[in-house]
């Protein structure tokens, strides 16, 4: 696959993983991800038909258990290391607007 | 005998309190660690209280555990209710754990002590500990060198023989790479050995916690402690610990070393080719047999590895949002903004750019070419090893293409540092279990480690094999000159 990385592709993959890069990182993104990219081209050599992916290297299942009440975390341990919390909750700025709220 | 070992037999004979032990530990670190930066975070009185705790109980008639007394840095990725966990993160910078990793409470279990935490590249992304909150960690060998990474913080701790123990994490080769650069035991156990509860996640599908030690006897010993089954991480196998350290003399006579010729190949460097043919030499001589293997889809394990461990990082950090703990920006304008700004503040360099790469190759249009690619090609990767261990029991290869580089050599080509995990990242897509244990020095007097790798669970021949070369080489009793002191 031809890479074509540019500005505004980056800036479209920072906002997909809700992440602010300024215009310098945004730059350097440009040339960095192309070659790494280009790099990755290598897979292609690779006849992969009829291959399933392997997402991990044991055989993994699900787990099942009882859904029964255990100790868990009290509300004081849960927002310990909120960076704001208040009566129990927490804070963040607000999501709606006025006047859709 | 390796120290582990000595110091817990010592302190659960009574010939040797535990407050000794930790007494002279802290002030090896206070005079050693200022030259190298090894640990980001210790505390004397908690360290003191727990070793008096553990001699009381000597004192009360109770017998001591496994590790009683012996001392264990701890990597900052693994969470402790009793100090931060900070990833050499500004995201982590004050984050307190409200709970300890699964290993962490096997370690205290055992009567060890946990003198500080381990630093490390940010959330473990990294091969040279120079990405860090903390400042960069420095090579004891040389200190303007790098001590390989992200584990770099514990690897230090155990070479300059600050602790004999320490625990690191690894994904691509984080604990052999640093092991192999400092001239120390490293051992990453099979994917599903160790429970990665209280590991912050980076790559869950090739995480694994494991140890750094001066001797495989005492890595042994380790495993034991920290293995087992656990619940609370879905991806723990439910199967027996084998007593390892009890099965190191097993003999090694006609045991079948493969060497796969393309792991000789170009981008080696002479002085770590040599040694490491040196070391196989020596297997040889006791009575092992050589065994050519063929690892057809070896070019492409780094591809396929950065791949996966970037797409499977971003998903992992997509939890660091300024919401429930970490780093908030201070005047966010509405809600998407505190995401991104809390984010892009928090996160460091190389953090940002693996985020960037995971999500583009998790993005629509780009996933089958990239990430689902890579995950067949691992399958492939996966099928050379099942066949190569048909073949034999352990397969023997460098850690890494050269000793530690200098610092900053590598800091603004990350491809370059890429591909210096050549030899690591096999054993994490495949599951398998592996060490690095040092087989020399080059021109310059730095540390050259070797790395076996055996099949899934097959941890007890592993170090067999690893334990016999050590009876029969002096390159693991070599010590850096600033643990003279």
């Amino acid at each position: 696959m031809a890479n074509s990385i540019d500005a505004d592709k980056v800036r479209h993959v920072a906002n997909l993983a809700r992440l602010h890069v300024s215009e310098d990182e945004v730059q350097r993104y440009v040339g960095q991800l192309s070659r790494i990219f280009d790099y990755v081209d290598l897979l292609n050599e690779v006849n992969t038909d009829n291959v399933e992916p392997l997402t991990h290297a044991l055989p993994i299942t699900n787990i099942l258990r009882e859904d029964v009440v255990r100790p868990s975390l009290s509300t004081e341990q849960a927002l310990a290391n909120a960076p704001q919390s208040d009566r129990g909750y927490f804070l963040v700025p607000k999501v709606l607007d006025q006047e859709s709220s | 005998m390796g120290d582990v070992i000595n110091t817990a037999a010592l302190v659960q004979s009574g010939s040797t309190s535990a407050a000794d032990v930790v007494s002279a530990c802290l002030g090896r670190i206070k005079r050693r660690d200022k030259s190298v930066n090894a640990l980001v975070s210790y505390d004397d009185d908690r360290v003191l209280a727990d070793a008096a705790r553990i001699d009381k109980k000597r004192a009360s008639g109770k017998s001591l555990g496994k590790l009683a007394g012996v001392p264990v840095v701890v990597k900052d990725n693994i969470c402790t209710e009793f100090s931060r966990t900070t990833c050499g993160s500004k995201i982590l910078e004050t984050y307190v754990s409200q709970f300890n990793a699964f290993v962490v409470d096997q370690l205290i279990n055992a009567d060890a002590v946990i003198v500080g935490k381990g630093n490390l590249d940010e959330f473990a992304m990294g091969s040279s500990t120079e990405f860090s909150l903390h400042g960069g960690t420095l090579n004891p060998w040389d200190t303007n060198r790098v001590p390989g990474g992200s584990s770099g913080g514990p690897a230090v701790a155990v070479a300059s023989r600050m602790v004999s123990a320490s625990l690191g994490s690894d994904t691509g080769g984080s604990i052999r790479q640093p092991a192999s650069f400092c001239g120390v035991v490293g051992l990453k156990p099979s994917y599903g050995r160790v429970s990665r509860y209280g590991l912050v996640a980076y790559g869950s599908s090739l995480d694994q916690i494991g140890p750094f030690t001066t001797s495989v006897d005492d890595a042994a010993l380790m495993l034991e402690v920290i293995a087992g089954h656990d619940g609370r991480d879905s991806t723990s196998v439910n199967q027996d610990v084998p007593t390892y350290s009890s099965a190191l003399n097993e003999p090694v006579e006609g045991k079948r070393i493969g060497v796969c010729a393309a792991c000789f190949a170009e981008g080696l460097s002479d002085d770590v080719r040599q040694s490491v043919e040196q070391a196989i030499e020596k297997l040889r001589d006791a009575g092992c047999e050589i065994v050519p293997i063929d690892l057809p889809h070896m070019k492409y394990a780094i591809a396929s590895y950065y791949m996966i461990a970037m797409a499977e990082a971003s998903s992992n950090l997509a939890r660091f949002d300024g919401v429930h703990y970490g780093y908030r920006t201070e005047q966010p304008q509405d809600l998407a903004d505190m995401y991104a700004s809390s984010r892009g503040e928090g996160f460091g360099a190389e953090v940002k750019r693996r985020i960037m790469m995971g999500t583009y190759a998790l993005s629509s249009g780009y996933y089958d070419a990239y990430y689902l690619k890579a995950l067949k090609v691992r399958r492939l990767i996966k099928e050379d090893f099942d066949a190569a261990f048909k073949r034999c029991d352990v397969i023997a290869l460098p850690v890494a293409p050269t000793t530690a580089f200098a610092i900053g050599e590598k800091i603004d080509d990350p491809l370059a540092m890429y591909l210096s995990d050549m030899y690591t990242v096999f054993a994490n897509l495949a599951g398998l279990c592996a060490i690095s244990l040092p087989c020399g020095f080059d021109a310059a007097g730095l540390p050259i480690g070797w790395q076996l790798m055996g099949p899934p669970f097959g941890e007890s021949t592993l170090l067999s094999v690893a334990h016999q070369y050590q009876n029969i080489t002096d390159f693991h009793l070599q010590t850096p000159a600033l643990a003279a002191d």
